[in-house]
């Protein structure tokens, strides 16, 4: 069981720039994401792409805001439980919350801080007979743990991004990777694209195209896939299928949590971003308000106000006041501290 | 610049004719959003960037629209139900030359 101050649904810039938040008024976070990593859309849609209205940065991509973002809360510790999606709620009589994943993960805080984006992401899955029995048998959506791949037959389909770099990770670790796509073209970087061609060059990654993964054949697990290429068909003997054409989001079970939700967003009140359930708040895109922009920098504004409610609900009746960072510095819960340096006060003599 | 007068069927089959500005540098999926023509969440997930396929539609008038580019045509090579005449609406613009337009969504993945 993970018990934590405020447990965080969601592990886009908004949930990671609440850590920091509630790190400086000493509220640990817990996060949880159903992605494999942090950073949400930022990392999984767009890492390659700039942003330009981050205050302060002209233009930052959005894989390295992400990367800013998990440093500037790192000395907060944050938990992280990736690749589940929060599924139940439960609030007991002391007011905690107990919420629970589709793995059975189950965590504990008196503060619930949804800021789940568009939702959780769930992968598109190829239309092909009889695959959700492959399921967890050698079928997988997402790539959590890359060591199990390691020595191992694998088939990837997809064509952008996260289909060529995982090909590349997993030949780097030895995998026997064949990579499939629908067209002669892929859309992705060009390094990733070109150090995928390299690969192919040396054998290392086998890649089939234009063509389609039509079959999956095995009886208790994924045995070999039949991949429709032009007018012939080719059997690949493999131990995995990774089919990775992108996600979509889906509002999921949260939209089961007694929320009021309009247009697929969460209602909340503009003065601390709470919802009609006391002690679960919605911040960022999920949630919608008179005036509601969808911006990262509007989610940061929310994710700070909302944490100074969240220690009254943690700390009842004690007293707190807004401190600046450049004044009072940064305690991390690992020990370190960050601090101005002092001014030099020094006559100038003679 | 005025305006431009579109017919958008949305995914009821329901058509819906409305006006866009051509100098707002608005492009269609936009416009689709600015009418609440398809619920919030399932159009325009990637905010616009050919990076996903949830502004999927179909253009079923003759006006002149700008060729794909790449990152359009290869979206579309992975999106689902796919047509002769599927565009991604976030490619889009909304110029004079779309006067007139009818597009339909296509049915949400």
């Amino acid at each position: 069981m993970i018990k934590t101050d405020i447990l965080i649904i969601g592990a886009g810039p908004v949930g990671l720039f609440t850590v920091f938040e509630a790190g400086l008024l000493k509220l640990k976070c817990h996060l949880i994401d159903a992605l494999a990593k942090p950073g949400g859309q930022c990392s999984e849609i767009y890492p390659k792409k700039p942003i330009y209205d981050i205050p302060g940065f002209p233009e930052i991509l959005a894989g390295d805001l992400t990367k800013n973002l998990l440093d500037q809360c790192k000395q907060f510790q944050p938990g992280f439980t990736l690749g589940e999606r929060a599924d139940t709620i439960k609030k007991d009589n002391n007011g905690v919350f107990t919420v629970t994943t589709n793995k059975g993960t189950v965590h504990q805080a008196k503060v619930i801080a949804i800021a789940a984006g568009l939702g959780s992401f769930e992968p598109r899955k190829p239309k092909i007979n009889n695959i959700s029995f492959y399921e967890g048998k050698g079928l997988e959506y997402m790539i959590k743990d890359p060591e199990v791949y390691r020595n191992k037959r694998v088939v990837i389909a997809g064509g952008g991004d996260s289909a060529l770099d995982w090909s590349i990770f997993l030949a780097n670790i030895n995998a026997e990777v064949t990579l499939v796509h629908r067209r002669n073209e892929f859309r992705g970087a060009l390094d990733s694209v070109e150090k995928v061609g390299e690969l192919k060059q040396k054998n290392k990654i086998k890649v089939i195209t234009p063509a389609e993964i039509i079959k999956i054949n095995g009886e208790k697990k994924v045995e070999s896939l039949i991949i429709q290429k032009e007018e012939r068909e080719i059997i690949v003997d493999t131990d995995y299928f990774i089919p990775l054409f992108g996600l979509s989001p889906k509002l999921g079970p949260i939209g089961d949590w007694g929320l009021e939700i309009e247009k697929n967003a969460i209602k909340v009140n503009t003065y601390d971003y709470q919802t009609n359930v006391p002690g679960i708040f919605a911040i960022g895109d999920i949630n919608t308000y008179p005036g509601k922009l969808k911006l990262i920098l509007c989610g940061f504004h929310e994710a700070t106000l909302m944490c100074q409610s969240a220690f009254q609900i943690i700390n009842p009746g004690k007293k707190n006041i807004l401190k600046y960072t450049t004044v009072s510095g940064v305690d991390g819960f690992d020990g370190s501290r960050k601090e101005a340096p002092k001014s030099v006060i020094k006559s100038i003599n003679d | 610049m005025s305006d431009i007068k579109l017919s958008i069927i949305d995914r009821e089959g329901e058509t819906h004719k409305l006006t866009a500005p051509t100098d707002m540098a608005m492009n269609l999926m936009e416009v689709i959003r600015l009418y609440n023509l398809a619920e919030e969440g399932t159009i325009g997930i990637c905010g616009g960037m050919a990076m996903c396929a949830s502004c999927q539609c179909y253009i079923k008038s003759n006006n002149h629209i700008p060729k794909m580019e790449d990152e359009e045509e290869a979206m579309l090579s992975e999106a689902f139900n796919v047509k002769e005449n599927s565009r991604l609406s976030c490619q889009i613009k909304i110029t004079e030359e779309l006067e007139g337009l009818i597009c339909e969504l296509a049915p949400e993945e």
